[in-house]
């Protein structure tokens, strides 16, 4: 068996590969929440809860109306992703002109009471959930044996983010979304509706929370608490690359993914710790993040 | 925005000797009573009364710190704590929210310039929406400005000074509005771009557009204007004609102290 550092190749690419999966999430995940940072200064804690939403709105529309998977992937970012409109609209948007940290209170209080009420109902438990029928099996790729869905996932979620970035960077909407992240006054006195565009945003970013739950949830099961659990990696991936920095997000969320496959193939007792060491580092060499814009 | 057509104000009226410059026009185009605004607790403007007649120009003079850029941000609605009456067209302003003053004909160029540093040339170029008729195109705009076609891929901010100026004036010309408050375009810039600035305003001139500008340079003001106010304190304490310029020198070095 061919060995790298004393590790099997085949171990090493299985863990690198898991890393990129989970690299996945933390991408959509960072991406959403450095894009609502960005424009509304508000730190989204909700952006867990907003996951967990995503995977179970997708399992109850199975349970309930019979919608499958992929209409599960269109509907439930669009059901989330209203719903973040209609916060932002009624709360969040009465609080802009107050300390930041009254949005960063407000959205971690609708985190724990979303999370409350669906364990209340659900048990802390998860649910399964299946995995779409023209996604199941797996393909041998000569070093390891890999899940077609989790091969979907990887490709699906890059090209979202692709597709985000790009819609920021290159159409007239980011170009918006662009300036009023950095002089929303300005941008308004030139006769774009920036109200609209908070919420509008604050809605996209829930939607591509909904998303990686609905992506999710063949992969890590339907629970309250999922959302909790990954939330935390998502802070440090965004402070990794950088509050606000959208390409930052994306980027730093992949290579955290790997960064954690990695520990786990050499020293798997730090798997769990290793992004925050990294964080830790960065903010002592480079306060601002990998990517951000020193003010 | 049923208002009837506006009358020009009298040809004549700019030899006038009219010298209290709150009411010198019969019909304005911009008409300001009693503007109060804070910034926060702090009162910085005490009762403005200005009036613009469609096609002027008119600079706001006064020393630093009277309340010069504060009209023109109180008139545009981006320091929200105001009191008072601003009438664009006979429409009430105040009120209005910020987002659609633009639309009623307002265009702003700040001081600070505004150039965004995430979006590019161009895309600085045509940010504001086009809220009329009758603005100047993009290929117009290059005409005027070369400087901004040859760098249009460039980071806004890339740009030097005066083509950043060239740059938030070009924006708001393509959007067609009426009325273009301009806030000390000439800042800190080179002689030759201010000479070119003051070719542009005149060039507005010529198509129409009104203008009020807070401007320090004497010299760059008195080129331009049909017309002064003077503020202190917050409030106008003067206004006169620019043919009544060359007599008041004087008085006015003093009153600005230059």
């Amino acid at each position: 068996m061919t060995m790298v550092f004393g590790v099997p190749v085949q171990a090493l690419l299985g863990q690198l590969l898991v890393g990129l999966i989970n690299g996945s999430f933390y991408a959509l995940l960072s991406l959403g929440l450095a894009i609502i940072f960005g424009l509304l200064r508000i730190i989204n804690f909700a952006h867990g809860a907003q996951y967990m939403l995503g995977a179970f709105v997708a399992y109850l529309l199975l349970a309930y109306a019979g919608i499958g998977y992929w209409g599960a992937l269109i509907l439930a970012p669009l059901i989330v992703g209203l719903a973040g409109a209609a916060i932002e609209r009624l709360a969040l948007s009465r609080l802009y002109d107050l300390d930041p940290l009254y949005g960063l209170l407000f959205t971690f209080g609708l985190a724990l009471a979303i999370e409350g009420s669906f364990r209340y109902v659900y048990g802390s438990a998860g649910q399964p959930y299946a995995v779409p029928q023209a996604l199941t099996g797996a393909r041998n790729l000569g070093f390891m044996v890999l899940p077609n869905y989790r091969g979907w996932v990887v490709v699906a979620s890059l090209a979202v983010c692709i597709a985000t970035w790009l819609a920021i960077e290159k159409t007239k909407f980011g170009a918006y979304l662009r300036a009023a992240t950095e002089n929303p006054t300005l941008v308004r006195a030139f006769g774009v509706n920036v109200p609209l565009l908070l919420t509008f945003t604050y809605g996209l970013g829930a939607a591509l929370a909904g998303l990686a739950g609905v992506m999710a949830a063949p992969i890590y099961q339907v629970s309250p608490l999922m959302g909790s659990n990954i939330i935390i990696v998502v802070f440090a991936v965004v402070v990794v690359g950088g509050m606000g920095s959208i390409l930052g997000a994306v980027v730093t969320g992949y290579m955290l993914g790997l960064c954690e496959g990695l520990t786990k193939v050499f020293y798997p007792e730090a798997s769990n710790i290793v992004i925050f060491v990294i964080m830790a580092i960065v903010l002592l060499i480079r306060p601002a993040g990998l990517f951000g814009r020193t003010a | 925005m049923t208002e009837a057509p506006l009358a020009q104000p009298p040809s004549d009226f700019r030899h006038e000797p009219s010298s209290r410059g709150t009411q010198p026009i019969v019909q304005s185009l911009l008409k300001v009573r009693g503007l109060n605004a804070w910034y926060g607790e702090s009162h910085a403007l005490h009762g403005v009364d200005l009036d613009i007649a469609a096609g002027e120009t008119v600079t706001l003079l006064g020393r630093n710190g009277v309340g010069k850029t504060t009209t023109l941000r109180a008139i545009m609605g981006i320091l929200p704590k105001r009191t008072g009456s601003v009438r664009l067209n006979g429409r009430e302003m105040i009120g209005t929210p910020l987002h659609k003053v633009a639309a009623a004909g307002l265009g702003f160029v700040p001081e600070e310039r505004g150039i965004f540093a995430s979006l590019t040339v161009e895309e600085n170029l045509t940010l504001p929406p086009v809220v009329a008729k009758g603005g100047f195109t993009v290929e117009e705009l290059y005409a005027l400005f070369p400087n901004l076609k040859e760098r249009r891929r460039s980071a806004g901010t890339q740009l030097s000074g005066g083509e950043q100026q060239m740059l938030a004036i070009a924006r708001v010309l393509r959007t067609g509005v009426t009325l273009l408050l301009l806030d000390e375009p000439t800042e800190g810039l080179a002689p030759v771009i201010v000479d070119r600035i003051g070719e542009i305003i005149l060039e507005m001139k010529r198509r129409g557009m009104t203008v009020l500008l807070v401007e320090q340079n004497f010299r760059f003001a008195s080129r331009v204007a049909d017309r002064f106010y003077v503020m202190d304190h917050g409030q106008i304490v003067d206004g006169f004609a620019a043919a009544e310029l060359p007599g008041r020198m004087d008085r006015l070095k003093e009153a600005l102290g230059v």
